[in-house]
């Protein structure tokens, strides 16, 4: 048999890994969007507890993106993997089950990829927020805005715009760290990589592959960002 | 809270903080060189080298560091021509393998920090030098190094700690480093929460030392900005 090249596999021939990839793609796009989604939703409400926030809600936010910006990505990968099965063992336990429950690696890895990155939005959307000038804020209440209008038409856009770069960074770690999720067997571009390097013993061919998509996908979503900058920051004026 | 359990688990994970350190302390090293290069490459002005740089920061920046991992300790094993090079004792290795793949990531996302590095030296600094009659290399060695490292220290950091944090990677190519060992310990016991809080505590541990050491380097490499203790009005800029 004669060694298929990098052509064959990423067709869809009889040699052909190309319909696998493509799933396993959409499985990182999939895995790296809800992480980012989780990542934006706790980035919100980290900032509002690190803005406005009493002393005690300040201090967990603080704990929280500084513990979760300096422990690597692949140790919170394992907590949320072991530790989730440990605890749905657990409770699988008490209502009757036997034996280990594993927990569903697509929600184990979503979820900690969506802290991490959520620590990581936190501060984003903090520094945004503080780039909202509090003139605007001002005459938002002078006009007689109630706090959740001022908060939808004023705060929010604003604050969104100064945030664009910045999210637009995290989305690129996001996109990286969802190679980590491989580890707990969810069949994502490198795990599925690995299955086709393991099966065809041409491990090299496999990662360049792998490497080529990841590339692709972050400069994509590299260009749509830049887009999406442009347009919402069309009211500022330059130089 | 099972303290018994918990000091046993910091005692081996702590064995295996050496080799986590190793393994940092190795691609940082060497990474500041190669990123160094590479600035260089950028800043040269021959198009060539510039091409090659802004290739090489693209690819290393835009894929995982897992990949590229995976690429020098399994792909290229799969080329006999590199099986039969002496280099492959060194490639057969999973530690030399982890650190050339950590150095290489890191002297892609390095290179751009030194590179504003370089970039921000007043040319005034470096006409100075040029009219005191010092060469080109002297000029880069006695001014420009200096002065560009200085004020790339505070983002460099933040290239330090995600290289610390990025050697737990290393476990996945079967190093037993503090992850893996972590790892380790989670398959044969099922406590997850409790290794996580222990290595946590302890990547935690590195990189608050490492915060405290750079700045350390910072304070110690601007004496110049210093002096205006004295003149708060000044170091404000009020009195501007």
């Amino acid at each position: 048999m004669t060694q298929p090249t990098i052509l064959d596999l990423i067709g869809t021939g009889p040699n052909g890994w190309g319909i696998a990839l493509a799933v396993a793609t959409v499985m990182t796009i999939l895995i790296a969007s809800a992480g980012f989604v989780i990542g934006a939703v706790i980035g919100v409400f980290g900032a509002w507890a690190k803005v406005a926030g009493g002393p005690v809600t300040r201090s967990i936010a603080g704990f929280y993106t500084t513990v979760l910006r300096g422990i690597p990505d692949l140790l919170v990968i394992y907590l949320f993997y072991f530790g989730g099965s440990a605890v749905v063992t657990a409770i699988g336990k008490l209502s009757g089950a036997q034996g280990f429950i594993g927990f569903p690696g697509f929600l184990a890895g979503a979820l900690a990829v969506g802290i991490t990155s959520g620590a990581q939005q936190t501060e984003v959307f903090r520094g945004a927020f503080k780039a909202v000038p509090s003139g605007e804020l001002e005459a938002a209440i002078a006009c007689g805005m109630s706090r959740a209008l001022r908060f939808r038409r004023i705060l929010a856009p604003l604050t969104l715009r100064h945030a664009i770069p910045g999210m637009g960074n995290v989305w690129q770690v996001t996109l990286k760290e969802s190679a980590l999720v491989s580890v707990t067997g969810v069949v994502e571009l490198l795990r599925q990589s690995q299955i086709g390097a393991g099966s065809t013993g041409l491990p090299f061919d496999f990662y360049i592959i792998a490497a080529a998509i990841y590339l692709a996908i972050s400069s994509v979503s590299g260009g749509l960002l830049q887009f999406g900058e442009k347009r919402f920051t069309r009211g500022v004026r330059r130089g | 809270m099972d303290l018994p359990f918990l000091y046993e688990t910091f005692l081996s994970l702590v064995a295996a903080l050496p080799l986590t350190l190793q393994l940092a302390s190795s691609a940082i090293m060497l990474g500041a060189f190669l990123a160094l290069g590479l600035a260089l490459c950028r800043l040269s002005g021959i198009l060539p080298l510039d091409w090659f740089a802004r290739t090489y920061i693209f690819a290393f920046r835009g894929t995982p560091l897992l990949v590229q991992i995976f690429l020098i300790y399994y792909g290229l094993g799969q080329f006999r021509e590199v099986r039969q090079t002496i280099f492959w004792t060194v490639l057969r290795d999973p530690y030399w393998c982890a650190v050339i793949a950590l150095m290489l990531n890191t002297a892609a996302y390095s290179a751009e920090i030194i590179r504003g590095g370089l970039l921000s030296v007043p040319f005034g600094q470096v006409e100075a030098a040029r009219a005191c009659g010092m060469s080109r290399f002297m000029t880069f060695r006695r001014i420009t190094l200096p002065l560009a490292i200085r004020q790339a220290l505070p983002g460099y950091s933040n290239d330090m700690i995600s290289m610390v944090k990025a050697t737990s990677l290393a476990s996945i190519i079967t190093i037993m480093e503090v992850t893996g060992v972590a790892a380790k310990i989670i398959s044969e016991t099922y406590r997850a929460i409790e290794v996580f809080i222990v290595a946590g505590a302890i990547y935690l541990a590195i990189n608050f030392i490492l915060t405290r050491l750079v700045a350390f380097a910072e304070y110690r490499l601007s004496p110049h900005l210093r002096q205006p203790a004295a003149l708060p009005a000044i170091s404000t800029g009020v009195a501007r």
